[in-house]
Parts: C-alpha cells; structure tokens; sequence
C-alpha cells in the first residue's frame, strides 16, 4: 500500500493552494479546525476538572484523630463487656452512631503487648464479614452477627463464619484531668492482633491481605505513630 | 394625489376558497377541525421532517416469525419511563437528609401525600420489575443469536444499560434510609471494597469518606436521580437508534426460503 503521507509536500506552496504563504506547513483551514476544537476541549476541561476533584475530594481528605468520654474505669469490668454508645460521624443524627464493646484489659487473656492504648479493650460493633452490627452474646460469651452468621469469642477473634479478621478495635486511654476513660479513633487488627490503620470489613490483614488492602488517606492517622 | 383606501378591515374580503366559484361546498366543521390539525401537522413536518423519522422508526419493516418474545425490550423501556415519571414526583416530596429527614419524608409521602403510597410501590416495585425485564430481554436476545454482526454495539450498550440499571437499583435502595436499607448499602458498599487495591479508595469515593457519613446519602441520591438517569437516557437513545437502523432479527428456527434463493447460490448455480 502506497504511502500517502510521504507523497504530501512538506509546504502549503508546494500543493498547489490558493493564497500558501511561504514556509507555510499547516493551511489556515487545519489551523482553525485545530483552534477551534482545542479552545472546546479547554473549555470542557475547565468545568469537569474542578467537578471531578469535588468529588473525589473527601478520598484525600485526611481527619483528625478524635477522643470521646465513655465514663469512668469503674465502669469496665475485666470478664465481660459494656455497651457504649459512641459517635462516629458528628451531625448525623442516629445514623452517626454506633456501639463500642469496652472492657478492661485482661493480661491473662489478652496476649497481645500492652502499652498506654489499651488497657481497656473497645471492639467494634462492625462484622469483619461486611459490615453488620455484631452483638454481645452473654452467655455464649460470643460475638454473633445477624445477617451472615459471623461468630467471635471474647477477645475478638473468629471462632467461626465468614468474618476475614478479628472485631476491629478503639484506642483507649486515661484522661487524668477528668478521670474518664476515653475512646479514639478505630484501628484493625491481623489474627496475631497487631495494628493496622482502619480498614474496611472484607479486607484479611493476614499475609499479602495487608498489601492488597491498602491504607487510606481518610482515616485519622493513629495516635503513637 | 394618490387615491386613499379604506382601513384594512373595512375593505371587502375576498370570497375563500369553497365559498364560491369553485363548485366545492363549504367545509363542515369536522372537515375544517380536520384541516386544521393537518395545516399544523404540515408547518411542524415542513421544519422537522418528523413525519420521515417517525415513518422510519415507528413503521420498519420485521422479519417473518417476530413474536412475543420481541416486545421485552419495549417493555423494559416502559418500566424505565415509569420509574422516570414516578421518580421525578417522588422528588418533590423525599428530602435526602441523613439526619432523620430522609426517612421522615418517606414516612411522610406513604401517610400522609395524596396517592404517595401508590407511587412510591410503583416506583420500589417497578424497580424490580425493570431489573427482572431487562434480563428477560438480554436473556432473548442472547437464544436468539440477535447479538452477532452487525448488532455487537448494540449489545454493548445493552451490557452497559443493564449495569447502569443495577446501579440504579444499588443507589435508589439507600434513599428510603430505613434500617434495611442503610445495612443494606454498608454491606453492598462493603463487597465493593473488597476488591484488591482499588476496592478500599472506591468505597471512600462511594461514601465520601471513610465512614458513612452525611455526604453519602446526598452522593447516592446525586447518583441516582441526576448522573444515571441522563446516561440511561442518552443510552437508550443510540441504543433505539441502532435498533431502528439495523433491523431487528428473524428467529433462529426459521430457516431461508428454499424458493427463494440468495444471490450467491444463483450465481453458482450453472446457466
């Protein structure tokens, strides 16, 4: 196949158009055509580039880290737990809330290393499956979420169900100038219990799951690191 | 001096067509209510050619054996404007406020608004309807073989159409924002985030944020009401378009005519 492109001549003048200046490559009609749908496709991106980035903004936005009062450490016994109701986005009514299971750190059964963000342990109400409310079982001493059957023990683990990771956790600590207990922001755990940034259920930490699921730029960044 | 006129109206009318000389008799009013509309039928179609476009997709020709089966893209076209003309009433009463509004306005349309019950089931339950046609009508066209040349494109914005509508149907399920339909969206947005890599940032875009907070309703709402229905419109346009243009399939149990056979075959058959 012949080509054509090479066949063209390089100048306007050579090509036998009416009115070719000298040295001329482009005609004025190319030119136009050219400036014509450049200045359109600038002006396209002038209104989508700033929409798209209003959207995509709260994907970047990083919080900060918030601490909430859930009572005194008389409150908290060691064997069982304690219902919470905690604030987890400000302004949204009910459906801002949820519940925070909080009892004080056990070392006889809480293996994992302690230090000053821990010495009462806050679980998440939020099923590691996809995300429903687990409740406290009292005398099974388990954790059981309705909608999909997740099961975990006292300590958070998945004693059976789909869930792909222990009950995610709170940050605790003592305000020493009011004495209350206070509860912080949320952070994951792998099955040897340590710490990740908050993920989102359906996400294993274990092995490669850590790499898969990686953190993210909205989650407070954790408090000691 | 120039000879003055009487004013306008004062001049004598000349006799119209039918009154006089012609041997026609005067027009009875039916037959002048029927003038009527064709004039104005002719001044739109002499600007618009409507006439050509309508007789063109309204008056094609169909192959031989076209049966019931044929009518499932119609008709989800037609749960489609349902949920378009019942989706836009139900916006002037829902309020998308996470905040306790949302459900108030619900609970508010199903009380208390004159025949918001019925809109409201006919808008949750054409939802469904439309999601269970659409599959029908890809579930015909696939047994039918209509998808093959030159109908791909066809297909694929059917394939996109149907996504879209599952989308649709992901969005609009948060909107009541009663306790099903919240765990609802947190488990569904949950499974989209446990795909590797992108699934935890796509869950953040979908909310807004990495909890479920007070932008996600709006965004859902946003999603549903405004960005989907103008892409599934556009859609369902070139998608009728290539319909139209293309023709639509026979059967696949109907085989050719022996007594009329393709031109390939009469010039191979010997002379």
């Amino acid at each position: 196949m012949p080509d054509r492109r090479q066949a063209k001549p390089k100048y306007t003048a050579d090509r036998n158009i009416p009115g070719a200046f000298e040295g001329e490559t482009v005609t004025r009609r190319r030119f136009m055509v050219g400036a014509a749908n450049g200045a359109g496709a600038v002006a396209a991106v002038a209104f989508t580039l700033p929409a798209l980035g209003f959207a995509l903004a709260p994907v970047f936005k990083t919080p900060e880290a918030t601490w909430q009062p859930i009572g005194p450490p008389s409150d908290f016994p060691k064997d069982n737990y304690v219902v919470k109701v905690i604030t987890l986005v400000p302004g949204l009514g009910e459906a801002g809330k949820s519940i925070a299971y909080v009892r004080t750190r056990d070392p006889a059964i809480d293996t994992e290393p302690a230090d000053q963000y821990n010495r009462w342990i806050a679980l998440s109400s939020r099923c590691m499956h996809l995300g429903c409310p687990v409740r406290w079982v009292d005398a099974a001493a388990r954790f059981i979420c309705p909608c999909h059957g997740g099961v975990y023990n006292i300590r958070g683990q998945v004693a059976g169900g789909p869930p792909v990771r222990p009950l995610d956790r709170f940050y605790t600590r003592l305000n020493t100038a009011t004495g209350l207990v206070e509860l912080g922001p949320r952070y994951s755990v792998n099955s040897e219990f340590r710490r990740f940034s908050p993920r989102d259920p359906a996400e294993p930490l274990d092995g490669i799951g850590q790499y898969l699921y990686p953190a993210r730029w909205s989650t407070a960044p954790l408090p000691g690191s | 001096m120039p000879r003055l006129s009487a004013p306008k109206v004062l001049r004598p009318k000349p006799a119209k067509p039918g009154q006089n000389g012609n041997g026609r008799a005067p027009l009875t009013p039916v037959e002048g209510l029927a003038e009527g509309g064709i004039t104005a039928v002719d001044w739109i179609d002499e600007r618009t050619s409507v006439s050509g476009v309508t007789r063109w997709v309204l008056f094609r020709k169909v192959p031989r054996g076209t049966n019931w089966y044929y009518t499932l893209g119609s008709a989800t076209l037609f749960a489609f404007l349902n949920q378009a003309v019942t989706g836009v009433f139900l916006a002037m009463y829902y309020r998308p406020d996470a905040a306790g509004g949302a459900y108030e306005s619900i609970r508010n349309i199903n009380d208390n608004v004159f025949a918001g019950q019925l809109v409201h089931a006919m808008h949750k339950w054409g939802a469904s309807v439309m999601v269970i046609l659409i599959f029908l009508h890809m579930g015909r066209v696939f047994f039918f073989g209509a998808y093959k040349y030159p109908r791909e494109l066809t297909w694929v914005i059917g394939v996109v159409l149907l996504i879209l509508t599952l989308i649709m149907a992901f969005t609009g399920y948060l909107l009541p924002f009663d306790q099903r339909s919240y765990w609802a969206s947190v488990v569904g947005i949950n499974i989209n985030g446990s795909g590797p890599f992108i699934g935890p940032f796509l869950s953040d875009f979908i909310r807004g944020g990495a909890d479920f907070n007070s932008t996600t309703l709006a965004r859902f709402y946003s999603i549903h009401m405004l960005l989907l229905p103008a892409a599934i419109i556009a859609l369902i346009g070139a998608h009728i378009f290539l319909v139209t243009k293309l023709g639509t399939t026979a059967p696949p149990w109907l085989r050719p005519d022996p007594e009329d056979p393709v031109v390939e075959d009469l010039e191979r058959a010997p002379v």
